[in-house]
C-alpha cells in the first residue's frame, strides 16, 4: 500500500493535537505504521504519544548542531506508543525569528534524510491553526500532503476557519494533488453541532468523516501524556477514535472543496441559530447610544 | 551647444518605445525626454523614482546599498555589521574605492567585512543574541573601532529581529555608538531609500552625541564636506582646496570620514553638499535643527570649481573671498596646461552618461572644459528634484533618460554613436564590444581622484586615453579591413 500522507488543519485550540494523536493510536492498533510530523512551534503534537512534555524538535537540535545538515534522522525521530514515528519541526519562542521557515527547514530535511520510507502507511502533520504564511502551507505543497483533514465545532469561528483553510486548499489543489479529505467534528457540545457540520460539509462538496463527542475521558487520558486509546483502551471515547481511524482508512472521498462565501457562511450559521439574523441598524451603535434609543 | 531641434531625439526616443508592449511603453515614455531648458520643473517633462519595470534590465541597487556601500561603509573607524546571509556584504565589500587613512584591522575597518552569516538557524529563531553576541566580539578583537552600525539585510525585516534593542542595550555596555539601520534590500525602488534611511539612522542615533558639549573650539570657517565619498581620493584633491582659501574642514561625510567628524558636525559654520541625492537629508536635519545653512558645490572641471569656490567664499568674509580668487589664480597654469594639452585630442567629442547620485549633471561641466560634449544623461536613483537641476546643466534637445533599461541604452547608443560612455561596469563590455570607448564612472574605473583642480588633469588624461586609444582602430578582423579585402 502506497504511502499517504495527511495534514490536519483547523482553528486553533480546536483540538487538533489530540484528535490526531489519538486517531494515529488507533490507526496503530489497526497495524498501520505511522509517523507524525508536528508543523507548530510549540512542539505539542506528539506529547501523547512519547508521554513527554515536548520532544527535542529538528530546529532546536539543528541550532545546537550548527545547521541541519548536521543532524542525521535517529537524532530527530523518536518511537512511541504503539511504534508510532514521532518528529517536531520547532521553532522560535512567540515574538522572534520566523516559524514558518522552521516548518519548511524542517520537512525539506525529513524528506532528504528519507523519513518517508517504504513501511510507512500514513504520514500525519499537525499543523499550527492559523495559516499565517507560506510556511504554514508547506505540508500541503506538492509531494507532500494529498489528503487534509479539518478539525472543527459547531462554533462560529471554528466554522469560518474551516471556510478560509478550505480557500487555501482550493490554491494548492490547482498545482498539485492535494485535496479535502474531510471534516472531523470535535464537539463542543453546541445545538445541533452534528448537523450543523453535515450542512457545512455539504456545502464544502466534502463529508463529515466522524462526530468525536465530547468526553472528559480525553482530558484524563491527556493530564497522564497518553491517548485515551492507550490509558483506557475500553472507554467508549477509544471507540470513537477507532472509528475514525477506520473510516481515514478507507476513505476515498477526496474532493477540490467549495469553500462558500461570508455571507452564504453567516446565512448557514442563521439557518441553526448559531447567528442572529443582522440588524444593521445596531452596526456601530455604542451602548450609551443603543440605551439612548 | 548643438543647436539640434527636439524632434530628432523625441523620434529616437519614439523609436526604442515601439518595441514594448503598450503598458511598458506608457510607463517607460514617462522615463525618457528630449531635455528643453525652458522648462523650471522638471516633473513637467520626466517621472523618476518609480519602481523599474519587471522583465527589463535596470542597474538599479537595494536600500541596503543605499546604506551599506554608500552612505555608512566609508565611514572608516565604525565598525559596519552586514546583518544578514553572507554574500550582501561580500559582494559590497571594499568594491566602491573609498579611500582612507588608517591601519585597517586596527584603527579602521573600511575593506574588511562583518557580517552575522545568517543560516538556517538564525532566520527561524532570529537572530537578536548572535547580534549581540558579535558587537561584544567586535569589541574585544577591535578595541579602537569607535562604534558600531547594523545594516539590516532582507531577512531581518522579515522576521521582524528587534535590532534597535540590541543596539541600545549594546551601546549602553559598550559605551560607544551601537546604530540599528533599517535598511532592508526590499524597502523602496532603488538604494535612494537606503540612502535616506541612513541619513536618518545617523541623524536619530549620532547627530545629536554632542550637543551641549562646547569643548570642541570652533572657528568662523568651519565647514563640513557632505555627499563626498572619496572615491579614488575624491575627498582629499576637493579638501586641499578649501583648506586653501582658509576654511577649516572639520568633517568628511562620509568617504574617509570618522564618527568624530560626523559628531561635531553639529558645530560647523556651512555644510557643503557634493552629493545632493544621497545626504540632502541630513544638510536639511542640521538646518533645521542648528541653524546650519548649505551649498550644493561642483568640484568637477575647472570652470564649476571656480564657480563653486565662488560661491563658497561669498558664505564668508572678505578674507575667504580674496583667498578664493587667490587658489583660483594658483591653479590656472595648471588647469590652462591640462586644457591647452587634451582639448585638441578631445574636442567635439560626444559623451553619453548614465549614472547615479549627482554625476549625470556634476561632470557635464568636466566634459565642457575639455570641449567635449554630453549628448544624453540619466540617473539610476533620481528624484524629480536631481532633474530639476539637471535640465540648466544639459543642452536643449539632448537626450534625459531615468532608470534607463539595458536595451534603451543599447539602442540609443547605437543610434547616437557616441565617442564615450560613461557608465558602470554592467555596461562597460557590452559597448566595448560595440566598438565605443567606455569608462567606468561609478569608482572612476580604478582611476581617481575626479574632484578638484588635480582631479581633474587625471580626468582629462583617462578620457583622452581611452577615446584616443589605439585599440578601437583594431577592432575589425585585419582579414575584413577594406583595404586587404581590395588587396586580395
Amino acid at each position: 500500500m502506497a504511502l499517504r500522507q495527511c495534514a490536519i488543519y483547523g482553528k486553533g485550540g480546536i483540538g487538533k493535537s489530540t484528535t490526531t494523536q489519538n486517531l494515529v493510536a488507533g490507526l496503530a492498533e489497526l497495524g498501520q505504521k505511522v509517523m507524525i510530523v508536528g508543523c507548530d512551534p510549540k512542539a505539542d503534537s506528539t506529547r501523547l504519544i512519547l508521554h513527554s512534555k515536548a520532544q527535542e524538535t529538528i530546529m532546536h537540535l539543528a541550532a545546537e548542531a550548527g545547521s541541519v545538515e548536521d543532524l542525521e534522522l535517529e537524532d530527530v525521530l523518536r518511537m512511541g506508543y504503539s511504534d508510532i514515528k514521532c518528529v517536531e519541526s520547532g521553532g522560535p519562542e512567540p515574538g522572534v525569528g520566523c516559524a514558518g521557515r522552521g516548518v519548511i527547514t524542517a520537512i525539506n530535511f525529513l524528506e532528504e534524510e528519507g523519513a518517508y520510507d517504504e513501511d510507512l502507511n500514513f504520514v500525519f502533520y499537525d499543523v499550527l491553526g492559523d495559516v499565517v504564511c507560506g510556511g504554514f502551507a508547506m505540508p500541503i505543497r506538492e509531494n507532500k500532503a494529498q489528503e487534509i483533514y479539518i478539525v472543527v465545532s459547531g462554533e462560529m469561528m471554528a466554522m469560518y476557519a474551516a471556510n478560509n483553510i478550505s480557500k487555501g486548499i482550493v490554491k494548492y489543489a490547482k498545482s498539485g494533488g492535494v485535496r479535502l479529505a474531510g471534516l472531523i467534528c470535535n464537539s463542543r457540545n453546541t445545538d445541533r453541532e452534528n448537523e450543523l457540520i453535515e450542512a457545512l460539509a455539504k456545502k464544502l462538496g466534502t463529508h463529515m468523516i466522524h462526530f468525536v463527542p465530547r468526553d472528559n475521558a480525553v482530558q484524563r487520558a491527556e493530564i497522564r501524556r497518553m491517548t485515551v486509546i492507550e490509558y483506557d483502551p475500553a472507554h467508549k471515547q477509544a471507540e470513537e477514535y477507532r472509528e475514525l481511524a477506520r473510516k481515514i482508512v478507507d476513505n476515498k472521498n477526496l474532493v477540490i472543496p467549495t469553500p462558500i462565501s461570508m455571507d452564504e457562511l453567516e446565512d448557514l450559521l442563521m439557518e441553526f441559530g448559531v447567528l442572529e439574523e443582522e440588524d444593521e441598524s445596531i452596526i456601530g451603535q455604542t451602548a450609551a447610544a443603543a440605551a439612548a434609543a | 551647444m548643438a543647436a539640434s531641434t527636439r524632434e530628432p531625439i523625441q523620434d529616437l526616443i519614439q523609436e526604442v518605445l515601439e518595441v514594448y508592449p503598450d503598458k511598458a511603453r506608457k510607463d517607460r515614455a514617462k522615463h525618457l525626454t528630449a531635455n528643453d531648458q525652458s522648462i523650471e520643473q522638471s516633473k513637467q517633462c520626466i517621472t523618476s523614482n518609480r519602481k523599474s519595470l519587471p522583465g527589463v534590465m535596470t542597474v538599479r541597487g537595494c536600500a541596503y546599498a543605499g546604506s551599506k556601500g554608500v552612505v555608512w561603509g566609508p565611514i572608516k573607524d565604525m565598525i559596519h555589521i552586514s546583518h544578514g546571509p553572507v554574500g550582501c556584504g561580500q559582494y559590497s565589500r571594499a568594491g566602491r574605492r573609498n579611500y582612507y587613512v588608517g591601519m585597517t584591522g586596527v584603527n579602521t575597518f573600511g575593506t574588511m567585512n562583518f557580517t552575522s552569516d545568517f543560516q538556517e538557524k538564525d532566520i527561524v529563531f532570529g537572530g537578536d543574541k548572535k547580534l549581540d553576541k558579535i558587537v561584544t566580539e567586535i569589541e574585544q578583537l577591535f578595541p579602537l573601532s569607535k562604534g558600531v552600525t547594523i545594516q539590516s539585510e532582507c531577512p531581518i525585516g522579515l522576521i521582524g529581529d528587534d535590532i534597535e534593542a540590541v543596539a541600545k542595550k549594546k551601546a549602553k555596555e559598550l559605551g560607544k555608538p551601537v546604530v540599528p539601520v533599517r535598511c532592508e534590500g526590499f524597502r523602496g525602488v532603488s538604494q535612494s531609500l537606503g540612502h535616506h534611511i541612513a541619513n536618518d539612522a545617523i541623524r536619530d542615533w549620532v547627530i545629536g552625541n554632542r550637543d551641549g558639549d562646547d569643548s570642541f573650539a570652533t572657528t568662523p570657517y568651519d565647514v563640513a564636506i557632505i555627499g563626498d565619498y572619496n572615491i579614488g581620493g575624491d575627498a582629499w584633491a576637493s579638501r586641499i582646496l578649501l583648506e586653501e582659501m582658509g576654511l577649516r574642514v572639520v568633517a568628511q561625510w562620509s568617504g574617509d570620514g570618522s564618527l568624530s567628524e560626523i559628531e561635531l558636525t553639529p558645530k560647523v559654520k556651512l555644510n557643503l553638499i557634493h552629493c545632493y541625492r544621497s545626504m540632502n537629508y541630513l544638510s536639511r536635519h542640521l538646518e533645521e535643527k542648528y541653524g546650519i545653512p548649505w551649498i550644493e558645490y561642483n568640484f568637477f572641471g575647472p570652470t564649476k570649481i571656480a564657480e563653486s569656490l565662488r560661491r563658497i567664499a561669498a558664505c564668508f568674509d572678505e578674507t575667504i573671498r580674496v583667498n578664493a580668487e587667490q587658489v583660483i589664480a594658483k591653479y590656472r597654469s595648471q588647469y590652462e596646461a591640462v586644457i591647452e594639452k587634451y582639448l585638441p585630442r578631445l574636442e567635439g567629442k560626444k559623451v553619453m552618461l548614465y549614472v547615479g547620485g549627482l554625476r549625470p549633471r556634476h561632470v557635464v561641466g568636466a566634459y565642457e572644459d575639455l570641449g567635449m560634449e554630453v549628448v544624453g544623461t540619466g540617473y539610476e536613483f533620481a528624484h524629480n528634484d536631481d532633474y530639476d537641476r539637471t535640465i540648466k546643466e544639459m543642452g536643449n534637445a539632448t537626450l534625459l533618460y531615468d532608470d534607463l533599461t539595458a536595451y534603451e541604452f543599447e539602442v540609443f547608443a547605437d543610434k547616437i554613436r557616441p565617442d564615450l560612455i560613461g557608465s558602470g561596469i554592467k555596461e562597460k563590455y557590452i559597448f566595448q564590444k560595440m566598438g565605443i570607448p567606455f569608462r567606468q564612472m561609478h569608482s572612476w574605473d580604478y582611476s581617481g581622484p575626479y574632484h578638484g583642480y588635480d582631479g581633474f588633469a587625471i580626468f582629462a588624461r583617462d578620457m583622452d586615453m581611452t577615446i584616443n586609444n589605439p585599440c578601437w582602430q583594431e577592432l575589425q578582423a585585419p582579414w575584413l579591413r577594406a583595404d586587404k579585402a581590395a588587396g586580395a
